[in-house]
């Protein structure tokens, strides 16, 4: 069988172990700034909505989305009246999906990107078919670098599946010309929560 | 020197037949590597990230025979089918009866150079099985009938009015239109409709990491992503160096990857994924295809460290000027021309040769692979081992015998710069490499060492 074979070539192979880095130096805890956070997603074509209630939502989507037939909300709160049982199936029951109101567990000031696991939106390509894609992130939540998520917040996987969404779905494949939705996502929202005091 | 292919010299020339688009895949692609200067110059720690990339990847290639067991326990505790392919045909084989046990004719992939390496598509074409792109450059080289001619960039040789002709023909789009935004638009449509209809995705790996069995997948369209949640049997291809030992390493890595290959912070999807989805099979399939023969090459195993970002091509001189295609190899460029040497010897002689050895390659290298100096290296090995060009031989054999004879070198140096002068259709003539596709300089009136006999203070 192979793999016997590739790994005692491996073995054979190998060079002398060497220590691993130490990563702490490239922490930043204590420095997630949700405004450096915001001009990221601005800069890769993410539009982001400062808002201090979830019944902001409604009035926003109204006011910068058109032709919307079917909205997915994770939470009630989110957007009263969206769709229901839209979690039966094999995923392919999103494919006319419009937009879909997300949570997201945090985001990485240095590159615009936000967490999102299986655990939260169910159905694994919700974020990927839907049209138009909004994640809602508190802003306690913008950590400073990849280092501060990996160490902070994800340093264990808890769930099957997770992902980096760092703007809306791009290409440049034609001539490098920058065009936004490619196959996922063709705009991202990042409602950026902060509660009144 | 027999080669089932042209060699990279006369590759390149074809290519160069056309001097506008020469002009600009060169310029294009240095506006890349600018792009990738601004975003690392604004990372003050840039440096230090580099060298705690490399750093790792010599820890795994140190360990990597315990890494690749702890990945595959892991991965299995996590639900997953672990296979290993000893080569290219191996590999191949594992996934066609993976296709052949669901019964399907027609299933979607994302990129992964792993299976242009495995000459997969037309494999499984041969089979009876046709493979769908969905990478949007992909799609366009695959429609073409071409390969990939950059790792990150696949059709960066096509202008957009070819690819609208071929979507004309392909996808039925309006005859003339090459509207990028038009294009991509149709594609959009085209593909959503494969993604709904395939019932195996096949996926490469950017990164594996063994403390946690998973595997992360980075794109900005999004097609990875929808290929492998819309399966029912998702097939992960991997190299086996894509290991890293532990989660929190991706930090490193995920920075440094999307800002060295295009300049962005990130990618917009870095997919982590670990089990498969309720109901579907997740197939790993592990490739050696002449990675631990090379790890047995001391001078040529750091190699192994790299991440496919594709900065080495973008910053080369000799890539930006001489296209993809001209490497005859999945992977072009410089990563290209001292990975190839390794699966073939005879049949990638000449790739190493075909650099300036300038060292900007190494300069931009996110693990800080030696490039310049393994193309040096693989220069001399091939040489010892018979394959270098004739031609190539006897020219080092007559610089050896004028550069270690003083005497020579002077005669030889006035002669030659009298003959350019006096008639330069000499050298200024399609028989001289040199004069193809560029102008030869003009011979200046004396040699150095009598402009500094007149020159050196007293």
């Amino acid at each position: 069988m192979s793999r016997e074979s590739i790994l005692a070539a491996i073995k054979n192979n190998q060079p002398d172990h060497q220590a691993l880095p130490d990563l702490d130096a490239f922490r930043r805890p204590d420095t997630g700034d949700p405004a450096a956070f915001k001009k990221v997603v601005e800069a890769l074509g993410g539009q982001v909505f400062e808002i201090s209630s979830y019944t902001e939502i409604q009035a926003l989507i109204a006011e910068h989305y058109t032709d919307l037939n079917k909205v997915v909300a994770i939470q009630d709160s989110y957007l009263p009246g969206a769709a229901t049982q839209w979690e039966t199936g094999d995923g392919r029951q999103l494919e006319d999906v419009d937009l879909a109101i997300i949570p997201g567990q945090f985001g990485v000031a240095e590159n615009g990107a936000i967490w999102i696991t299986e655990n939260e939106v169910k159905v694994r390509v919700l974020p990927f078919i839907t049209q138009h894609l909004a994640v809602v992130v508190a802003a306690k939540d913008i950590l400073a670098t990849m280092h501060d998520a990996y160490e902070e917040r994800i340093a264990r996987p808890e769930s099957g599946f997770g992902v980096f969404i760092a703007g809306p779905s791009k290409t440049a494949d034609i001539e490098q010309s920058l065009v936004l939705g490619a196959h996922g996502a063709k705009s991202l929202t990042v409602f950026l929560y902060t509660p009144k005091p | 020197m027999e080669h089932q292919h042209k060699e990279h010299a006369l590759l390149a020339e074809d290519f160069n037949a056309n001097e506008p688009r020469v002009n600009w895949h060169d310029e294009t692609l240095w506006w890349i590597r600018q792009k990738r200067d601004k975003i690392a110059w604004s990372i003050p720690e840039w440096e230090e990230l580099r060298e705690a990339a490399s750093r790792i990847k010599h820890n795994v290639l140190g360990n990597l025979h315990d890494y690749l067991l702890e990945f595959e326990r892991k991965a299995q505790e996590n639900g997953a089918i672990v296979h290993w392919a000893a080569d290219a045909a191996e590999h191949n084989k594992i996934v066609l009866q993976l296709l052949q046990e669901q019964g399907v004719k027609r299933m979607v992939k994302s990129k992964s150079m792993l299976t242009e390496e495995c000459h997969l598509n037309p494999y499984l074409d041969e089979h009876g099985i046709e493979v769908i792109d969905t990478d949007l450059g992909e799609r366009i080289v695959q429609l073409a009938k071409e390969p990939p001619s950059h790792i990150v960039l696949p059709c960066i040789h096509k202008k957009k009015e070819e690819i609208g002709e071929l979507f004309h023909e392909h996808l039925g789009t309006p005859a003339g239109n090459a509207d990028p935004k038009f294009l991509t638009a149709a594609a959009r449509q085209h593909l959503r409709k494969e993604f709904i209809q395939s019932r195996v995705a096949i996926t490469g790996v950017n990164f594996a990491v063994a403390e946690t069995g998973e595997m992360v997948v980075c794109t900005n369209e999004g097609n990875a992503d929808m290929g492998a949640h819309l399966a029912d049997v998702h097939i992960a291809c991997m190299g086996i160096e894509k290991i890293i030992p532990q989660r929190k390493h991706l930090g490193v890595f995920l920075r440094l990857l999307a800002r060295s290959a295009t300049g962005q912070p990130i990618t917009t999807y870095s997919s982590h994924f670990r089990s498969p989805k309720a109901g579907q099979q997740l197939h790993i399939v592990l490739v050696d295809n002449g990675r631990s023969r090379q790890l047995g090459r001391e001078d040529f195993r750091n190699s192994l460290k790299c991440i496919r970002c594709g900065a080495c091509m973008n910053t080369c001189p000799v890539y930006r000027r001489s296209g993809g295609h001209s490497y005859h190899n999945a992977i072009a460029g410089p990563i290209g021309a001292i990975l190839a040497p390794n699966l073939d010897m005879k049949e990638y002689a000449d790739l190493p040769f075909a650099s300036t050895l300038c060292g900007s390659c190494s300069n931009v290298c996110p693990v800080k692979i030696d490039i310049h100096q393994q193309l040096y290296k693989w220069r001399q090995v091939i040489t010892q081992e018979g394959y270098a060009k004739k031609t190539k031989a006897a020219g080092m054999h007559a610089m050896n015998i004028v550069l270690s004879k003083p005497g020579i070198y002077k005669t030889a140096g006035g002669v030659g710069r009298w003959v350019m002068r006096t008639f330069p259709a000499v050298v200024n003539n399609g028989m001289n490499p040199w004069f193809k596709q560029r102008e030869m300089p003009a011979p200046p009136k004396q040699s150095f060492a009598d402009w500094y006999k007149k020159n050196r203070p007293e």
